[in-house]
């Protein structure tokens, strides 16, 4: 303000000067002085101030303001869209993961289930397998025992001839004599009992 | 007068208007308000065109000038201070406008006089005081009694109060012509360096080189403080309008 007022005075005397020596008295007389300092101006300035001004503010208030009011909110709202819409695709995305997993995990079950059938009925095949060998090796075994029971038997028939035989040969070698055969056979039945 | 640093301001009359024995001549003044309202207008208008839903460069300026007073307004007035968005915004995109084109040489200032920045002033003061008053009646006056004051102190305070607020048209005008035509004559003068240097043959160009520097230096600057006057002027109004909406501090 100090260097403004400074001017103003120089610029005063320097216009007072001018005018006096070249004695020019036009409108420019009274537009003497520092110019921003010069009321005769004012009124023009102030005037077209408030149209200009005026103008500027109706047209940015009607016009621009909402445009550019309007692209923001536009792109505000386009964005929390996107944002839905990611949200709903990751949503679905992840039911399509768990709906995938569902899907495994019920395929491992029923393999399991198929694995288990298989084995079972496998093993009930093998059961009745061995059980009909097992039968089939009783009664080969029932039979065998037979038939050495009756080989044993008459061989235990044989035995008692033979011991009777056996006994008379020896007692009449030892004796000399001759054994009665009811008698040897007496002796043999004592014997084995 | 082409070296006078003050002959910039002089204001010129294209189309002599008289009413009433008031000059409301069409001045070269005039003209650049109608060229700043024209090419701010336009460039916010033609930028945001194609409603681009991702924008180009230019509709980004738009948008974020939109956002960057929004925010502004916002953030010192609040949601209830949002109504005066038109307003503010308007005052911020003139003042940016008038302070950038004035840079160009040859181009006239608008805000280097201090009747338009008082103008200005007293419209964002008197849009204060009328809404205050009509929204909060006689409420409004609560703003030049801050709680919590000790009740011997509130004369005094009351007094200060209201010399602050009569003060802040003065300070608000002065602020942005003072920066303006400071500015401008500094440029002007550094620059008139150059050419009156450059008048003295070799050694005078070679001299003449640090003031072309400052010159060019200070044209930066300017640029500065023309975006930086042309905010704390809308920050000053956004912080004067949180007053009339909510005046109990």
């Amino acid at each position: 303000m100090f260097v403004a007022s400074a001017f103003a005075a120089s610029a005063q005397d320097a216009a007072e000067a001018t005018h006096s020596e070249t004695g020019v008295a036009s409108e420019g007389a009274h537009e003497a002085g520092f110019p921003p300092f010069d009321s005769s101006t004012f009124p023009s300035q102030i005037l077209w101030l408030a149209i200009t001004f005026g103008l500027f503010y109706l047209f940015l208030k009607r016009v621009v303001l909402p445009r550019i009011g309007g692209i923001l909110e536009v792109r505000r709202d386009r964005i929390a869209q996107d944002l839905d819409q990611a949200a709903r695709m990751k949503e679905e995305a992840d039911q399509a993961v768990a709906a995938y997993e569902q899907e495994l995990a019920d395929a491992r079950k029923k393999a399991n289930v198929i694995g288990q059938e298989a084995r079972d009925a496998a093993k009930v095949e093998a059961d009745a397998e061995r059980q009909q060998i097992e039968k089939d090796l009783d009664a080969k075994l029932a039979k065998a025992e037979e038939r050495i029971a009756s080989i044993k038997e008459t061989a235990m028939k044989d035995v008692g001839a033979i011991a009777e035989d056996t006994a008379a040969s020896i007692v009449q070698e030892l004796v000399g004599g001759r054994l009665d055969t009811t008698a040897a056979k007496a002796a043999v039945k004592a014997v084995k009992q | 007068m082409a070296n006078d640093p003050i002959h910039q301001f002089q204001i010129s009359k294209w189309i002599p208007i008289e009413v009433g024995g008031l000059d409301f001549s069409f001045t070269n003044s005039s003209a650049f308000m109608v060229a700043t309202v024209v090419a701010a207008g336009a460039f916010l208008f033609l930028t945001t065109s194609s409603r681009g839903l991702v924008p180009g460069r230019l509709q980004s300026i738009s948008e974020m000038s939109y956002e960057f007073v929004a925010s502004m307004l916002r953030d010192s007035a609040g949601s209830h201070g949002m109504r005066f968005f038109p307003f503010v915004f308007s005052i911020f995109m003139f003042v940016l406008m008038a302070n950038l084109l004035g840079l160009f040489p040859y181009f006239f200032t608008v805000t280097s006089h201090i009747i338009v920045t008082f103008a200005l002033a007293l419209l964002v003061i008197g849009t204060v005081v009328v809404y205050g008053f009509l929204k909060h009646g006689f409420g409004f006056l609560k703003l030049f009694v801050p709680q919590g004051v000790p009740a011997v102190v509130v004369p005094l305070v009351v007094l200060i109060e209201i010399v602050s607020f009569l003060s802040r048209p003065v300070s608000l005008s002065v602020r942005l012509f003072a920066n303006m035509l400071a500015g401008h004559i500094t440029l002007k003068v550094f620059a008139g360096f150059v050419t009156s240097l450059s008048a003295f043959g070799v050694a005078g160009a070679a001299g003449a080189v640090l003031p072309l520097i400052m010159t060019v230096a200070i044209t930066g600057l300017e640029f500065l403080v023309a975006f930086m006057q042309a905010y704390v002027f809308a920050v000053l109004t956004c912080m004067y309008l949180n007053d009339a909406v909510h005046p109990g501090h």
